[in-house]
């Protein structure tokens, strides 16, 4: 049915993310932002409400649920409201569980995802970004050439999740077929990662350069074997993700501002009495729950079976567009305690950056 | 759950009232923004359709609300619906929009607050609504059109301007006070018939758009009308409830005024799209949008707007038909779409070079009918004002 209300299940799981932000997240996460690191501690715990396994079958580790991207923006948004490294970190294997549960053949799902969807936290990613200014994700310039029923991969990934600690990486590559993706294992001589990536933003986050070299991977290794994948899916997919951290960050910055808003004397009265600031307040208001909402569009189309390609395309746009815009007010409303790393505010502006040149690294 | 996917009752009605739009408003648009003030009789076809009206209250206690059913499964609400049918008609016109017999915005007072009585004598006329006066815009809690209960009559004194179906409308809802000492309490609405003595139309406006809808000054002098014209109690309560009330129907009309800019927006949006795919851009959904040309990159961050205006709105009007507070809400809508209904159109014009400043396409004509929506209704800025005080919970006399 159609409706703009969380039923009572989306309602408890989000209470249970939300819970988890606020009793753990909230108050130590400038510190590990500043630190450049998130406690793993933390991570299990989230890992543990288990978004990412849900609708992974049994057999494999997961729980057996039918597939959400509604309960998946759902749950992104809440970490991202906490934090967006922290969102991105907790979820990162769901850039490699979730296009396998959808294209992976059945040796593949059974292979691959029983070692990172169990109780701990196992690290698997997506490497999708490349550093290069005219970087598209549907055309990545990494190729993939087949040579003798083996591919050979080749090119350099940046903005890799977790890619130092991941057990598997799956690399989007260009085939002559297009684009598709490849499983290719830790342990794998052709794959090398490099450097953490020192970022405007995401503090918290580990992502890491990945340098693909001679890398082979058996032909089985391509996602959904001879088939392949449907890329257009996955890349909407991520799309979504996308905006719904940006409806995380958003909020969170609304919510700072507006709280400011109304405490901060100046002139003998609260700053958010005078209209010049009380209009940003309103203005951040309602884009962070047009974000919300273009993002739950696409999430219910992808739901129903719908292709989302359009959808997921233009929430993403706009989610970066006017996350950028809420965290600048956002900046402002506070003025020189906005610059101030002390306060949320920078940082929910820095990693609002993010959602407008990052893909692959969250998904629904 | 919540579910977003529109259900196929939506596409339905799209479809409908596209075709209408398509083969009703579109020939006629560009006749009547030149003939200004003319009555378009082609719309006489949508006499009797029942945009704005209701069913009698069936119940014995004729003060008890009419009982609303939320919408089932697959259907859609009243208000959802509305919004959708706004949408594609103003996608064809929106002053002609405007000019639909029996849909005025007195005919929504009417069907909110009306009594079994007044339904018989009043549900069938074209009802305008006559609030704003010359000294009294935005803050429609000052007006100064007075009431005065005289033996079994009101008398009406005083003048209205931006009265919307002026001239066609055979009444009008008037914004009048009954104790100007009593402030927004004092004031009620009063139906008042055209051909009643003292109560003249003075002038039609000349407007920058929506030149399709009359738009006119009332002047009241001495006006006598019948003691149970008046709309609701006339009772003088030291609290402000009845005000409050009547600026509760702005919280169901806002997001159908929102859904008014997103039918113009899309007109504009698809005109300039058609031009660009003739001139041999694509649009695919596909390119990172740093790698696309400007126009196109800039084309989807206004689709990407038009929708999120089109889901606030529909998120306000769907709160309405569940019977839920929506003040905040459709506040948002409006102010979204106010603004961004009157920049997507200045900037497809801009787009559309020669062609969106010609008279010989209709991309001028929206940049012009676009603006209005972000004026009545309130303005954006007195949107901004409600949004601001709903979240930062300040009262009007803390952030005025």
């Amino acid at each position: 049915m159609f409706s703009f209300e969380l039923d009572k299940e989306q309602k408890m799981i989000r209470n249970s993310y939300a819970e988890l932000v606020k009793k753990l997240v909230a108050d130590t996460i400038h510190d590990q932002d500043e630190a450049g690191a998130l406690d793993p501690k933390t991570i299990q715990k989230a890992w543990e409400l288990g978004v990412s396994v849900s609708a992974v079958p049994e057999a494999c580790g997961g729980m057996g649920m039918p597939d959400s991207p509604m309960q998946s923006a759902i749950c992104l948004e809440e970490l991202a409201y906490g934090d967006a490294s922290f969102a991105i970190a907790v979820t990162t294997p769901s850039l490699f569980i979730s296009p396998l549960l959808r294209y992976g053949t059945e040796a593949q799902k059974n292979a691959c995802l029983p070692p990172v969807c169990g109780e701990t936290y196992v690290p698997a990613t997506l490497a999708m970004c490349e550093p290069d200014l005219a970087f598209d994700a549907a055309s990545p310039k990494c190729r993939a050439e087949k040579k003798n029923g083996a591919y050979i991969l080749s090119g350099v990934k940046c903005f890799v999740p977790k890619a130092k600690d991941a057990k598997y990486i799956l690399v989007a590559a260009s085939t002559d077929q297009g684009p598709q993706l490849f499983i290719v294992s830790a342990d794998n001589p052709g794959l090398k990662v490099g450097d953490r990536e020192k970022t405007l933003g995401l503090y918290a986050l580990d992502m890491y350069r990945v340098t693909l070299e001679n890398c082979k991977v058996s032909a089985a290794d391509k996602l959904g074997g001879d088939n392949g994948c449907d890329y257009a899916d996955v890349l909407a997919r991520s799309r979504v993700g996308l905006a719904a951290v940006a409806a995380g960050i958003s909020r969170a910055s609304f919510e700072f501002a507006r709280d400011y808003a109304k405490k901060r004397e100046q002139f003998g009265a609260p700053i958010g009495t005078k209209q010049s600031v009380a209009f940003m307040v309103a203005e951040m208001a309602y884009e962070a729950d047009a974000i919300r909402l273009m993002c739950w569009k696409a999430a219910s189309m992808l739901e129903a079976g719908k292709p989302a390609v359009r959808e997921a395309y233009l929430a993403r746009m706009y989610a970066g567009e006017m996350a950028m815009k809420i965290g600048d007010y956002g900046v402002q409303v506070l003025g020189g305690h906005g610059y101030i790393r002390d306060y949320p505010q920078e940082r929910y502006y820095r990693n609002a950056r993010g959602i407008a040149i990052l893909e692959g690294v969250a998904t629904v | 759950m919540a579910n977003l996917y529109p259900p196929e009752a939506v596409a339905k009605i799209q479809t409908g009232m596209r075709q209408l739009a398509q083969t009703v408003l579109r020939p006629i648009s560009r006749k009547y923004d030149e003939a200004e003030h003319e009555y378009p009789k082609e719309l006489d076809v949508f006499r009797g359709l029942p945009v704005m009206g209701r069913a009698k209250k069936k119940d014995k206690d004729p003060g008890a609300a009419p009982k609303k059913e939320a919408p089932k499964e697959d259907k859609v609400g009243q208000n959802l619906g509305t919004c959708i049918t706004v949408e594609e008609i103003c996608w064809g016109d929106c002053g002609l929009m405007l000019s639909i017999p029996n849909a005025g915005l007195g005919n929504a007072a009417i069907a909110a607050v009306a009594t079994d009585e007044q339904l018989e004598r009043f549900g069938k006329l074209w009802a305008a609504m006559a609030i704003t006066e010359a000294e009294s815009g935005s803050d429609s809690g000052s007006i100064s059109t007075t009431a005065e209960l005289v033996g079994d009559e009101w008398v009406l004194n005083g003048e209205k301007i931006f009265v919307t179906c002026a001239d066609r409308a055979d009444c009008v809802v008037v914004w009048a006070t009954v104790d100007k000492s009593a402030g927004k309490a004092g004031i009620k609405s009063f139906v008042v018939k055209k051909g009643t003595p003292g109560f003249t139309l003075d002038h039609l406006e000349h407007k920058l758009g929506i030149r399709a809808s009359d738009t006119g000054t009332f002047v009241l002098n001495n006006c006598r009308i019948p003691k149970n014209n008046i709309l609701g109690s006339a009772e003088v309560k030291t609290r402000t409830d009845g005000f409050k009330g009547v600026m509760k129907t702005f919280d169901n009309t806002r997001p159908m005024v929102a859904a008014m800019a997103v039918g113009v927006a899309r007109a504009a949006l698809d005109f300039t799209k058609e031009k660009l795919e003739e001139a041999g851009y694509v649009f695919d959904y596909a390119k990172n949008p740093n790698n696309l040309p400007a126009v196109v990159r800039e084309w989807y961050m206004m689709e990407a707007n038009l929708e999120a205006m089109r889901l606030l709105a529909w998120r306000a009007a769907w709160m309405a038909d569940n019977q839920e507070h929506n003040n905040l809400e459709a506040s948002m809508s409006k102010a979204k779409s106010g603004r961004y209904g009157t920049l997507i159109t200045q900037r497809c014009c801009e787009i559309l070079g020669p062609l969106g400043y010609t008279r010989e396409f209709l991309a001028e004509k929206w940049m012009r009918d676009s603006k209005i929506l972000d004026i009545f209704e309130g303005t954006g800025q007195i949107q901004h004002l409600i949004i601001a005080r709903n979240v930062l919970h300040f009262s009007s006399g803390e952030l005025k």
